[in-house]
């Protein structure tokens, strides 16, 4: 009987995948690392013959231009630094404003476009059809200088009562002031609140082990809620509004919103709304609709029906795009350099680098901002995604 | 016997569906009423606004001034500028043959045979960019060179448009392969500049390619404007596009690759022949998707100083012949309409071609 030799042929040298890929990565990264190399010595020689001295030493220098939002203090004798908190403190209050309109608009629209009501369904298909299509740029420029430049002066001003008032200034609403006895009713407010949510956990606890809560529980819920409220009126209620009002050409008094934000806000809530209605509505059909009936079968009340089977479905299919989409408009939110509005970009990529020149840097840090939040927020939402509730079966 | 009964009025015909879509209930009564109101307050004011109160006539901005309105003349005037910008009028001949040419070997590719597609694929994607770019250009041949600083317009929105679109799907293939690779290094390379360049918003890469591209290149050595936002651009794009590639990829039943390697085939035979044909059929709509993201994104290029669409409606107003409140305006919903309808119409393509694939899978 032969014997069936057992070892495999040897491979030439040459045609061994092992070595070819051995050599095909270090040739990869021999290429990488001589054309970064290279880059980074034609930007020294390129920089040393401009005059321009490389390195972070600018950004302690007196930044001498003036930004008009600004949430921190800041004026013309601040630093570069300076000036670059409080562009990216003005692209979280874009971002996170206008993720909040994005996600209400998407939810109504979204929810619209399932109604059983043709006229209801036909409007959100139109809203969604109507804004995905057309340029955020675009219809950031249209809002501003269509919706907000046009508008009549502070004597004029589009007014809700003596509360809210727009105008070609900027939105202006009433700002709740505290008083020096506030911190105490407010901290008490907390108290209570996480109180309530504790208690509420262990009531549901309570209610899965003995089948129903104690009797006394619905009076502590009532005192945790009056408790806040008895604690401002003995307070003396420490909080009140201070209301915008026209004094001379302008107003005074109150929140001034700029009318660069106002756009920006709405531009982007608008923008957004369009894709996030479109998430809500793919994250609700991919619920099959046996799971409810069979919640239903199994006599569950119609809060626990959407609580244990839907909600935890559809929130699986809706988080990971809602995710992106998120990122999309805070990413989106450096358009704001179009209308002048303080951004990061506006601030830091445009005013400091023209003043200052330093390119390289400057680009480098806004980059590495942008990457930190887009990496820490998927990576937050990955998180969320693993608990166990929400996990794929 | 009885005769049968007509339905009732409410179930039936016209006052039927109206009953049941929308007056079902009082809910759906108040929703519906909402719904006409809100019509009521949008749509008068936006035929007001195009037609019913807009200016027809008239050669100037005087022309189109007194109330808010669409400025038509404006448009009728603007029109060829809005195509070409500041393209030289005498050489415009050229950016029309690059574009018939384009439509002439695009369109045979949908209702061609097999028998044409190769010569037509050919004809697209190597004769036509190459033709493009000399006519466009000029310099060669005896054609007088325009630099791109002339060019504008809708014809540079559809240069960046298409150079990203043509430069980002064999890069993004590309790097789809590198990232899936069993190579470490290679991987990891990939995985670094996919995720870099889509963690930051597209204006930080136009910002670096055009501000930072002339430092990295040796002293003396400088490249075109416009080519350094094309560079950036397709880039990003195709960071995109090689995501969208992968998804196809990992998508596809390990089996496919399993068999091609048991026929004995090698890597490259197993992708250029059985994944990736299948896996770039499946994405087929998310490429287009993407085609139209990208398309919008192209407006971009305006804040790196390139006079796009909308850089020439933006400049219309430094014109003093036209500086009014009207004009911006006219422009920005002239350019909502143009992005409008081909974004809109791509995305029916899009749902077809989706509607069509599940179709294909389902009778398999």
């Amino acid at each position: 009987m032969r014997v069936l030799a057992m070892t495999p042929k040897p491979v030439s040298f040459w045609n061994d995948p092992k070595r070819r890929g051995m050599a095909f990565q270090v040739m990869a990264t021999f290429a990488i690392v001589t054309f970064l190399g290279l880059a980074v010595k034609n930007a020294v020689d390129n920089l040393t013959a401009r005059g321009i001295a490389s390195g972070f030493d600018f950004l302690g220098q007196r930044a001498g231009f003036a930004i008009v939002q600004h949430l921190i203090a800041y004026d013309e004798n601040a630093r570069y630094i300076d000036a670059f908190w409080v562009g990216l403190i003005n692209t979280g209050v874009v971002s996170i404003l206008s993720i909040m309109l994005a996600s209400i608009l998407g939810l109504v629209v979204g929810l619209g476009r399932l109604s059983r009501n043709w006229l209801i369904a036909r409007l959100a298909l139109a809203y969604v059809e109507l804004l995905r299509n057309v340029p955020l740029l675009l219809l950031i420029l249209i809002v501003y200088f269509m919706g907000l430049r046009p508008l009549p002066g502070p004597r004029q001003s589009l007014h809700l009562g003596d509360l809210i008032f727009l105008n070609n200034r900027g939105l202006f609403l009433p700002q709740p002031v505290f008083d020096a006895a506030a911190p105490v009713p407010i901290f008490l407010t907390l108290v209570c609140t996480v109180v309530i949510i504790a208690l509420l956990r262990w009531t549901w606890l309570q209610r899965i082990d003995q089948g129903r809560a104690p009797a006394w529980i619905w009076w502590a819920f009532s005192g945790l809620a009056a408790a806040p409220l008895a604690g401002f009126a003995l307070a003396g209620f420490p909080v009140h509004l201070d209301m915008p009002a026209l004094t001379g050409f302008n107003f005074t008094g109150g929140v001034v919103v700029i009318p660069e934000l106002v756009a920006m806000v709405l531009a982007l809530g608008l923008f957004g709304g369009a894709f996030i209605a479109e998430i809500i509505r793919a994250g609700i059909l991919s619920v099959a609709h046996g799971q409810l009936e069979a919640a239903a079968a199994l006599g569950l009340h119609r809060n626990l029906q959407m609580r244990l089977v839907f909600l935890p479905q559809a929130t699986r299919v809706i988080i990971p795009p809602l995710t992106s989409e998120y990122l999309n408009l805070i990413k989106n939110s450096s358009l704001a350099a179009a209308i002048a509005y303080p951004d990061l970009v506006q601030v830091f990529a445009g005013t400091v680098l023209n003043q200052t020149g330093q390119a390289v840097e400057i680009i480098a840090i806004t980059m590495l901002v942008y990457l930190v939040i887009s990496v820490g927020l998927a990576g937050l939402m990955s998180f969320i995604n693993r608990v166990p509730k929400l996990r794929s079966a | 016997m009885d005769a049968p009964r007509p339905a009732p009025v409410l179930h039936t015909g016209f006052a039927g569906w109206v009953h049941q879509n929308l007056f079902a209930g009082p809910v759906d009564t108040l929703l519906t009423l909402s719904g006409m109101g809100l019509l009521w307050l949008l749509v008068p004011p936006i035929a007001d606004y195009l037609f019913i109160d807009a200016f027809w006539t008239g050669s100037n901005a005087t022309a189109c001034s007194g109330r808010t309105a669409f400025c038509w003349p404006f448009l009728n005037v603007r029109l060829t500028q809005f195509i070409y910008g500041t393209y030289p009028l005498e050489e415009r001949w050229r950016v029309n043959l690059a574009a018939v040419q384009g439509v002439l070997f695009a369109l045979p590719l949908v209702y061609a045979g097999p028998k044409f597609r190769k010569p037509l694929m050919l004809a697209l994607f190597i004769y036509w960019p190459i033709s493009t770019a000399l006519l466009l250009t000029g310099g060669l041949i005896g054609l007088t060179p325009v630099p791109t600083n002339l060019w504008g317009g809708f014809m540079v929105t559809l240069v960046v448009a298409l150079f990203g679109i043509g430069v980002s799907l064999p890069l993004g293939i590309a790097l789809a392969l590198a990232r899936l690779s069993d190579l470490p290094a290679i991987r990891w390379l990939s995985v670094g500049l996919i995720e870099i360049i889509r963690g930051v918003p597209l204006i930080t890469i136009l910002f670096m390619a055009s501000l930072m591209l002339p430092i990295f290149l040796p002293n003396g050595m400088s490249v075109d404007g416009l080519l350094r936002v094309l560079v950036g651009f397709s880039l990003f794009a195709a960071a995109y596009m090689a995501e969208i590639i992968r998804g196809g990829l990992s998508a596809l039943p390990p089996g496919q690759a399993e068999a091609a390697k048991a026929l004995g085939l090698g890597y490259w035979h197993t992708m250029g022949l059985i994944l990736l044909p299948q896996a770039l059929r499946m994405v087929l709509p998310n490429i287009v998707n993407t085609f139209i993201a990208l398309f919008k994104d192209t407006t971009l290029v305006m804040i790196v100083g390139i006079m796009d669409l909308l850089g020439v409606v933006q400049a219309a107003n430094s014109d003093p012949n036209w500086a009014g409140p009207n004009t911006q305006p006219t422009g920005y919903v002239f350019l909502g309409m143009v992005f409008w309808l081909s974004c809109y119409l791509m995305s029916r393509l899009s749902a077809r071609m989706e509607r069509q694939f599940n179709q294909n899978q389902r009778t398999r």
